[in-house]
């Protein structure tokens, strides 16, 4: 009743907000930060069978200026994670970060002297996805509940003005974990 | 062909300075440190031995009181198709050994991960810094004192 | 209201204070002075966390230092506090474009210290496998290569063969890649007959599909000149830096470890060994495609040869039994029970063992004590010694041509960083 009736069938009503994130959700450019094995899979996840491009990442763009989403694929070491962070904070807002495999989720198998045990230990990381490598269907699952994520406007780093943002000063939500 | 290798090396150096030893097929030699470059040069440059690719270089942490670190050396000859091993020990006070760099050109980065894990300093290398390690860390991984999951805050992590 | 006298004298105070300032300012002429570039440890088409500071004098290459460790994990020191079995899983992530063959070099290894061989079926199956891990590595070069040159088409093309392989060994093995599939003394399980006619199905198209990506590259005028003449590297330099593997065998010297020192089964089977003159990137490349026809032929005769038998060894103490062995007879159950907690116990001594990867000589060196983990084990990986050779062959180059060099050496950094 109300307006959408004066306005007829062709005509939608919405929130600004939510038409904007709309937009975001359906054109996420992700930065591939491929450090080791679990970057080839990232590469199949582009490549003709899974093909991720259908879902509005037609570029992998690699340089952080020009995209939305850091997938960290690969072991973190403590001489890299410098080098992460910076990548990191050159991204404009707004920003996600999924931490893909086993090894930037917890260090992974490998519980030694230079390998940074997750890499939420420097970053603020919105999912987590299991596996050793993950199937690349397994990223597209992550993909799609990222995209949930980015239509609410939840996003665990990026600046306090960013609308619906999760302060990081109040108890945090379980972050979403795929796989 | 490894008796032929123990005898050349023999007649050139002498009985006393080569112990030669087999294992599986394969000839081990330990050389005392003085002259580790002049059997390694003398097996890169005769004609009939011609070991002329160095496979492998690595360190290894014996962990006994006396000749504490030990480097081998792995060559292999492509004329004749053939796999020795050098041996040498160094003392932990004083882990200094005279550098291959000259004879094989692919001993350099092989020197200096040795030096980046153990801590042997190689005389003579022409870059000797840290390969795996950052440039500040002050320990040597390998050594078998250094425990596997490293030491708390020995490398800077950047903040949340 | 103030007068223009007044308003004059501030004007030239103002003024005169900002002449009074310190400007000295002194620079030298930017043309002449060389330029320090960092292609980071995040570059796309480094291949990997890779860094290279390259001096430049305008567009040319005067020095360069590469840099590597970003991906250090620490194998040598895990593999001390690990049994030989526990670090298979790890021997998968270190050249994670072909693990099947990384498995098969630990399992040489270990079985060569230990005095044991695998059954002959056992062997074969080793050999198709390797062979299979070879063609995958060598399309990831040719998809990474015609990448970074410009050819996105055959990127395209070349993970379309690889997805039909990930399926052979996800029907091997379980899982796509990262597979852990040997064992010491044989294999974890045998092959059915159903994944040796997948095998052959993909065999018998794959050299129609290579013939596909051959013509969009091989007689390309801009393929052509952006790889031919390119990093070049002499024989002698060659084997002084220790390159291995197709570098090497680009440079004219005739040398593959199936051949000089054979393991395996590969005395027994019919294949030439490829080697071009020229030492550039375009005898890289040509290296790498015969070599994969050369596999595609190791294969086709492996499945007509295969022989039925058991895939594990018979060695009690030093073979895990199998399971169902374990679960019905005593001795089995404390061998499994001994060889699970305390690894199989070799004897003092200590063994260099190398086979012939796809990227160059992987080399294990086990020190053994005695016990069930190594003393000390050193991985000897091609790429780390590849690397090496980079700043020879950048010399005197373009800056535009250091993504072609690197993508001809085809460095892995996982394999590198150890």
């Amino acid at each position: 009743m109300g307006l959408e009736h004066a306005l007829g069938d062709s005509i939608l009503t919405t929130k600004l907000d939510a038409a904007i994130n709309w937009c975001r959700k359906n054109s996420l450019w992700p930065m591939p930060m491929g450090i080791s094995c679990c970057a080839i899979e990232m590469m199949a996840f582009a490549g003709p069978r899974f093909d991720v491009s259908r879902f509005g990442s037609e570029v992998f763009r690699f340089s952080p200026r020009q995209s939305d989403v850091m997938i960290v694929a690969g072991t973190t070491t403590y001489k890299m994670a410098k080098v992460v962070r910076k990548i990191y904070d050159q991204m404009p807002d707004p920003k996600w970060v999924i931490a893909m495999g086993v090894c930037t989720s917890s260090g992974g198998m490998y519980r030694t002297y230079s390998v940074v045990q997750g890499i939420d230990q420097f970053l603020p990381v919105d999912l987590y996805v299991a596996g050793c490598p993950p199937r690349p269907d397994n990223l597209i699952n992550a993909l799609m509940k990222l995209r949930g994520m980015v239509q609410k406007g939840e996003s665990r780093g990026g600046s306090p003005n960013y609308v619906g943002n999760i302060k990081m000063d109040k108890p945090q939500p379980l972050p979403v974990v795929a796989g | 062909m490894n008796n032929l290798v123990v005898e050349r090396l023999k007649a050139r150096f002498g009985e006393s300075k080569i112990e030669p030893s087999e294992f599986r097929g394969e000839l081990a030699l330990i050389v005392p440190k003085e002259s580790i470059v002049e059997v390694c040069r003398f097996l890169k440059e005769d004609d009939e031995l011609k070991f002329d690719l160095l496979a492998d270089l690595c360190g290894i942490d014996m962990y006994t009181p006396v000749k504490r670190f030990g480097v081998i050396y792995n060559l292999y000859s492509l004329k004749n198709k053939h796999r020795i091993r050098l041996k040498t020990f160094v003392e932990e006070e004083d882990p200094t050994l005279p550098t291959v760099t000259s004879i094989w050109g692919t001993a350099n980065w092989h020197e200096r991960e040795t030096f980046d894990m153990f801590g042997i300093v190689f005389e003579g290398h022409p870059d000797l810094r840290r390969v795996y390690m950052p440039e500040e860390f002050e320990y040597f991984p390998l050594r078998k004192d250094f425990p596997l999951m490293g030491i708390p805050g020995s490398i800077p992590l950047p903040k949340k | 209201m103030e007068t223009r006298t007044e308003e004059v004298s501030r004007k030239t105070k103002i003024l005169q204070a900002l002449e009074d300032q310190n400007a000295s300012v002194s620079f030298d002429d930017p043309l002449e002075n060389d330029m320090v570039l960092n292609m980071g440890p995040q570059h796309p088409a480094t291949h990997g966390v890779l860094r290279l500071l390259i001096r430049l004098d305008g567009e040319t290459v005067i020095g360069c230092v590469p840099e590597v460790g970003y991906l250090h994990r620490g194998y040598e020191k895990l593999a001390e506090n690990c049994t030989y079995h526990e670090f298979i899983p790890h021997t998968d992530r270190l050249d994670y474009l072909s693990p099947m063959n990384n498995n098969t070099a630990y399992a040489l290894a270990v079985e060569k210290l230990l005095g044991i061989e695998a059954p002959p079926r056992a062997q074969y199956i080793r050999v198709l496998i390797s062979e299979l891990a070879r063609i995958s590595s060598h399309l990831m070069f040719l998809g990474s290569l015609a990448m970074d040159v410009g050819a996105l088409t055959v990127w395209m093309w070349s993970f379309r063969e690889r997805e039909k392989e990930y399926d052979i060994f996800e029907n091997i093995a379980g899982a796509r890649f990262t597979t852990s599939y040997t064992r010491i003394g044989g294999l974890a399980q045998d092959v059915t007959p159903e994944t040796l006619a997948m095998v052959k199905k993909f065999i018998d198209e794959f050299p129609a599909n290579l013939e596909e990506c051959e013509q969009l590259l091989n007689k390309n005028r801009i393929f052509v000149g952006r790889t031919d003449g390119i990093g070049v590297i002499s024989r002698a330099q060659a084997i002084d830096l220790g390159l291995t593997g197709p570098g090497l065998r680009a440079c004219g010297v005739k040398h593959d470890l199936r051949r000089a020192n054979p393991y395996l089964v590969y005395n027994d089977l019919d294949f030439d060994i490829p080697a071009y003159e020229g030492g550039d990137a375009l005898a890289r490349y040509y290296v790498r495609m015969d070599e994969m026809k050369e596999s595609t032929k190791i294969v086709q005769q492996v499945l007509a040869k295969m022989p039925v038998g058991d895939v594990h060894a018979f060695k009690p103490k030093k073979v895990l039994p199998r399971k169902e062995r374990v679960y019905t007879k005593m001795e089995e159950l404390i061998h499994d029970f001994m060889l699970v907690n305390l690894g199989v116990e070799p004897p003092v001594g200590e063994i260099y063992n190398a086979v012939e990867a796809p990227k160059g000589e992987l080399g294990f060196y086990i020190y053994s004590h005695g016990e069930g983990y190594p003393w000390r084990l050193k991985i000897r990986s091609p790429s780390f010694v590849n690397l090496q050779s980079l700043p020879t062959m950048m010399m005197g180059g373009m800056v535009s041509d250091v993504v072609a060099i690197i993508g001809s050496l085809d460095p892995v950094m996982g394999e590198a960083d150890k």
